[in-house]
C-alpha cells in the first residue's frame, strides 16, 4: 500500500488532494486571523477555502498522478530518468489513464475526454431545449437554466472544440512531418492532465453552493463578480483549461519548426500542419488575455481589488475588451485546424492536387493577423465609443475574404476530380454547405445597424451554432472518421458512418435554421421564458435537436463496436501521400524505423510518378524510388 | 447526358433557386413591425444583404452537388485520379477581388445606414432610461415635461419627435432593446450610454432586457406607447398632477414575458 501511494497515480493523487483541502483551510485560516477577521465563525468562511482550494487541489492532483515528477527529480538533485521513450505506447486501457508520453497515446486521451465532454455538453443543450420546448417555467428554474446554459457553453468550447483538435494534432502532426515524437513530451503529457481536472471543476460547480456560475460563457462584469462562489469554478477552471492550449501550441510551434523530415520545407508541408501552425500562433498570443480577464475577476470577487467596479475607479468595459481580445481569435481556434482537416480530407478523396496551395497557406496566416483585429464587432451594443465600430466592421467585412478564398480552393479542387463520396468526404462537403452559411450570416453580422437590432438575439445562437456545429464539428467527424484506421488499426462501419452523416446533416439544419427566424423577430438569448408566439417554433427546434442528440448515438455505436471488432485496417486505406499512412495501422511505437525524406509537395495525386516522401533510403536504380515502401500516385 | 448539357441543366437550376431563394426572401415575415424610422433603414440594408448572398450561397451548393453528380466515382475508377490542376493565379485573382469588392460596397452601404439612423435631428427630446434588476424606469427631464421631472415606469412616446434615450444602470449591465425599433444599446454601470430613435407608428411595443442580469432577466420586460403628441402631453401633464416630482403613483409596468 506505501509503494502505491508513492508511486505517481491515482492513488497518491487522492493523498495529495486531502493535503490540497488541509493546506487550503489552514493558508485561509491563517491570513484571515492575521488580517483581523477574529472571530472563529470567519476563521472558516466557506467560499475563501473554497476559492483557494480550487487552486491547490487541482495542482495536487497533477502532482499526484506524476506530472511534475521528472521537473521535481531533477530540481532536488535525484537521478532523472532520461526520456528514452521506454513508455511510449499504450499496452492496456488503463495505460490511458496514466501519464503517458507518447503524442499518439496522448491523442487518444485528448480525444476520448473531448468527444466525453461533448456528449456531457450535448446532453446539457438537450436539457435546454427540453425546458425551451414551451413557453413558462417548466423543468428548471431560471438560475438552473442560467447555470445549463454556462456550463454547455464553456465545456463545448474550452473542453470540446479547442481540445479536440489539438487531439488530432497531437496524432497526426509528428506522422505527418516525419517526427517519431512532439518536441516536448512531458509538457505534452502535462498538457493533456489539465484538461479533466478544468473539466471537473465545470462540472462540479453544479454542486457548488449557490448552484452553477450562471452568468454565461463571458461572464460579463459585475454580474460575474457578485455571483455566487460557482463562478470561481469558471474563473479558475479557464486558467486550467487555458494553460493546457498554451503549452499544447508551444509544443506544436517547436514541433513544427524543429522536427520536420529532411526535405519537408515550410512550402511542402500538408495544409493540415500548417493551420496547427496558424492555430498554435493565434493560441500562444490569444489566450493570456482570457486568462488575465478571470485573474482580475477573481481578484475582484476574492479580495475587491474593483479592477470592473466602476465606483472604486473600475472599468466594466474594460473586462470585455480584454475577455473578446482571446475570445474573438478563439473562434479561429476551434475553425483553423478544421480548415487543415477538410484540405486533406477533399484533396485525397478527390484525387487531385489541393487548388492553390500556397494561397490556402497564406490565407491561414491572414487570417491569424486579422483576427487580433475584430474583437470589438462583439461590442456593437456595448456603448463603448461609438467611432471604435467603424474600424472594427471593416476589418470584419475584409476577414471573409481569405476564408472565401479556402472556400473557393476546395470547390476548385472538387472540380473534374474521381470523388469518393464516403463518410469523411461527406462531412467535409457538409461542412461546406453549413459553414458558408454561418460565414454569410458572420458577414451581415459586421454590418452595424444589422447588427444592432439581432446583438445577442437567437440570430447570434443561429450564426455561433452554424460556424461551430455545422463548421468545426462536421470537420471533427471527418476527421475522427479519415483517421480512424490509422488510430486504431480498424475500419468503421461505412454504412453506419453514412448514416451518421445524414441524420446530423439534416437534423443540424432544422434545428439552427428556425432560430435566425425567431431571432429577428425579437427572441432574445439566455432566456428560460418567452413570449408566446415563439411557442410553435421552439417546440420545433426542440423535437428536431432530440433527434439531432440521437444521431449521436449512431456515432458512438459506431465507434466503439469498430474499435473493439471492426475489420482489420490496412496501412494505407485512402491511397494518400502524406507520410502517416506510409507506416502501419496503428503506426509502430516509434513512427518511423528511418527518418523519411521529403522529395515533394503532399497533394501530388494525378501526377504520374510522383513521391511525398520515401521511408527506405531510395534503391539507386529504377529512377524515383520503386521501393515497397513508396506509395505512388497513380496515374490515369 | 453529355458533360455540356449537364453543366447546362445545373446553371438553369441555380439561377432557379437564385430567384426562389431571392422571392421567398420577400415572402418570408422576417421582422416585428416597423415602429421608427429607422427600422425601415434596417430592414432595407438585411434585404439588400440577403439579396447580395443568396447567389453565393447557391454558387458553393451548387458547385458542390454538380461535383457529386458528375464527378463521382464510378465502378472501375478505384485507381483513378484526377488530373494534376495545381491552380490558376488569374482564378485566384479573381475570387479574391470579387468577394472583396463586394465586401466592401456592403459594409459601405451599413455605413450610409449607420449614418442616417444616428445622424442628429433639428429637433429632439430626451429621455433617462434606468435599468435595475430587474425593473426598468424612465425619467423625463423638465425640459420634456416644462415642469417638474417625471419619473414612469411606463414609457411614452410621442409619434414623430426624435428621442435621445440616456441608458443608466443602478446595477448590473443590461441591454435596452425595443425590437420594434429595431435598436438596442447595453446599459452599463458607470457610465451613460444613449441612441436616437423616431417612432413613426402608433402602437404599444415590447421592451426587452437583452444582456443577461440574473435570475429576473427574462422577465426584465416593460411596454413603450407610442402616441399622438397631443396625447403625449396629456400624459405628461397627467402624470405631473399625479405623482409630483418622482411619479410615484406609476405603475412599474415590468410584466410578463411580453417580448
Amino acid at each position: 500500500m506505501a509503494a502505491k501511494v508513492r508511486a505517481p497515480g491515482f492513488y497518491r493523487a487522492g493523498v495529495l488532494m486531502v493535503g490540497g483541502v488541509v493546506f487550503a483551510t489552514l493558508l485561509t485560516w491563517l491570513v484571515r486571523m492575521l488580517t483581523g477577521h477574529t472571530t472563529f465563525h470567519h476563521y472558516l468562511s466557506a467560499d475563501a477555502i473554497l476559492t483557494v482550494a480550487l487552486l491547490a487541489v487541482p495542482l495536487m492532483f497533477l502532482v499526484g498522478i506524476g506530472g511534475f515528477d521528472y521537473w521535481f527529480y531533477w530540481a532536488s538533485g535525484r537521478p532523472t530518468r532520461p526520456e528514452d521513450h521506454s513508455g511510449h505506447g499504450a499496452h492496456t486501457w488503463k495505460d490511458y489513464f496514466r501519464i503517458n508520453t507518447d503524442h499518439k497515446v496522448i491523442g487518444i486521451q485528448y480525444l476520448v475526454n473531448s468527444f466525453f465532454f461533448l456528449l456531457v455538453g450535448g446532453l446539457i443543450g438537450m436539457l435546454m431545449r427540453a425546458e425551451l420546448a414551451q413557453p413558462g417555467a417548466r423543468f428548471v428554474d431560471p438560475n438552473t437554466y442560467n447555470g445549463l446554459f454556462s456550463v454547455h457553453a464553456t465545456l463545448l468550447i474550452f473542453l470540446f472544440m479547442v481540445p479536440v483538435f489539438a487531439g488530432f494534432g497531437n496524432f497526426v502532426i509528428p506522422l505527418m512531418i516525419g517526427a517519431p515524437d512532439m518536441a516536448f513530451p512531458r509538457l505534452n503529457a502535462l498538457s493533456f492532465w489539465l484538461l479533466p481536472v478544468a473539466g471537473f471543476m465545470m462540472l462540479g460547480s453544479f454542486f457548488a453552493p449557490g448552484g452553477a456560475f450562471a452568468d454565461g460563457w463571458t461572464a460579463y462584469t459585475p454580474l460575474s463578480i457578485n455571483a455566487p462562489i460557482g463562478q470561481t469554478f469558471f474563473s479558475v477552471g479557464v486558467q486550467f483549461a487555458g494553460a493546457s492550449s498554451i503549452m499544447t501550441a508551444l509544443n506544436f510551434l517547436v514541433t513544427i519548426i524543429t522536427m520536420r523530415a529532411p526535405g519537408m520545407s515550410f512550402f511542402r508541408m500538408p495544409l493540415l500542419v500548417w493551420a496547427n501552425f496558424a492555430t498554435s500562433l493565434l493560441v500562444v498570443i490569444a489566450t493570456p488575455f482570457i486568462a488575465a480577464s478571470q485573474f482580475f475577476v477573481l481578484l475582484d470577487r476574492a479580495l475587491g481589488f474593483g479592477f470592473f467596479n466602476a465606483a472604486k475607479g473600475g472599468d466594466v468595459l474594460m473586462y470585455q475588451h480584454v475577455f473578446w481580445f482571446y475570445s474573438h481569435p478563439a473562434v479561429y481556434i476551434m475553425i483553423l485546424p478544421g480548415f487543415g482537416i477538410v484540405s486533406e480530407i477533399i484533396a485525397v478523396k478527390s484525387r487531385k492536387p489541393i487548388f492553390g496551395y500556397r494561397m490556402m497557406a497564406f490565407s491561414l496566416l491572414a487570417i491569424v493577423g486579422l483576427g487580433f483585429t475584430v474583437w470589438a464587432h462583439h461590442m456593437f451594443t456595448s456603448g463603448m465609443a461609438s467611432w471604435i465600430r467603424i474600424p472594427m466592421a471593416i476589418t470584419t467585412a475584409i476577414i471573409a475574404v481569405p476564408t472565401g478564398i479556402k472556400v473557393f480552393s476546395w470547390l476548385a479542387t472538387l472540380w473534374r476530380g474521381v470523388l469518393r463520396l464516403d463518410t469523411p468526404m461527406l462531412f467535409a462537403l457538409g461542412f461546406l454547405t453549413t459553414f458558408t452559411l454561418g460565414g454569410i450570416s458572420g458577414v451581415m453580422l459586421a454590418m452595424i445597424p444589422f447588427d444592432i437590432h439581432v446583438s445577442a438575439t437567437y440570430f447570434i445562437v443561429a450564426h455561433i451554432h452554424y460556424v461551430l456545429f455545422g463548421g468545426s464539428l462536421m470537420t471533427i467527424f471527418a476527421a475522427v472518421y479519415y483517421w480512424f484506421p490509422k488510430m486504431t488499426g480498424r475500419m468503421y462501419d461505412e454504412r453506419l458512418g453514412k448514416w451518421h452523416f445524414w441524420t446530423t446533416f439534416v437534423f443540424l439544419n432544422l434545428t439552427f435554421a428556425p432560430m435566425h427566424v425567431i431571432g429577428l423577430q425579437g427572441m432574445p438569448r439566455r432566456v428560460a421564458d418567452y413570449a408566446a408566439k415563439f411557442a410553435d417554433v421552439n417546440l420545433f427546434i426542440s423535437i428536431a435537436s432530440f433527434a439531432l442528440g440521437l444521431s449521436m448515438l449512431i456515432f458512438v455505436y459506431n465507434i466503439v463496436t469498430s474499435w473493439r471488432g471492426g475489420p482489420k485496417a490496412v496501412a494505407n486505406p485512402w491511397r494518400g501521400l502524406t507520410l502517416e499512412w506510409q507506416v502501419s495501422s496503428p503506426p509502430p511505437i516509434f513512427n518511423f524505423d528511418r527518418v523519411p525524406t521529403v522529395v515533394g509537395g503532399p497533394y501530388e495525386y494525378g501526377v504520374p510518378g510522383a513521391v511525398h516522401g520515401i521511408l527506405a533510403p531510395a534503391p539507386a536504380a529504377a529512377g524515383a524510388g520503386v521501393g515497397p515502401n513508396v506509395v505512388r500516385s497513380s496515374s490515369q | 447526358m453529355s458533360r455540356q448539357r449537364s453543366l447546362t441543366l445545373t446553371i438553369i437550376a441555380a439561377v432557379l433557386a437564385t430567384g426562389i431563394g431571392i422571392a421567398l426572401s420577400y415572402a418570408i415575415h422576417w421582422f416585428p413591425v416597423q415602429a421608427s424610422t429607422q427600422a425601415h433603414n434596417s430592414d432595407r440594408l438585411y434585404h439588400v444583404l440577403v439579396i447580395a448572398t443568396i447567389p453565393i450561397f447557391v454558387l458553393v451548393v451548387t458547385v458542390i452537388l454538380y461535383c457529386a453528380w458528375q464527378f463521382r466515382m464510378r465502378p472501375g475508377e478505384e485507381l483513378k485520379d484526377g488530373p494534376p490542376i495545381h491552380g490558376n493565379t488569374q482564378l485566384e485573382v479573381f475570387w479574391t477581388a470579387i468577394p472583396a469588392a463586394l465586401l466592401l460596397a456592403m459594409v459601405s452601404y451599413s455605413f450610409v445606414v449607420l449614418h442616417e439612423n444616428e445622424k442628429r435631428p433639428a429637433r429632439e427630446i430626451s429621455v433617462g432610461v434606468t435599468g435595475q434588476q430587474f425593473i426598468w424606469r424612465f425619467q423625463y427631464p423638465p425640459s420634456v415635461t416644462g415642469g417638474a421631472p417625471v419619473e414612469s415606469g411606463e414609457l411614452y412616446l410621442p409619434e414623430g419627435v426624435s428621442v435621445n434615450f440616456g441608458l443608466h444602470s443602478k446595477d448590473v449591465i443590461h441591454a435596452f432593446w425595443i425590437p420594434a425599433f429595431r435598436l438596442q444599446e447595453d446599459v452599463v454601470p458607470g457610465i451613460t450610454t444613449n441612441y436616437r430613435a423616431t417612432p413613426d407608428r402608433l402602437g404599444s411595443y415590447p421592451i426587452v432586457c437583452n444582456l443577461l442580469c440574473g435570475l429576473g432577466h427574462s422577465l426584465m420586460r416593460a411596454t413603450v406607447h407610442v402616441v399622438p403628441p397631443a396625447q403625449f402631453q396629456a400624459w405628461i401633464k397627467s402624470q405631473l398632477s399625479a405623482g409630483g416630482p418622482g411619479g410615484a403613483a406609476t405603475s412599474t409596468g415590468a410584466g410578463g414575458a411580453t417580448g
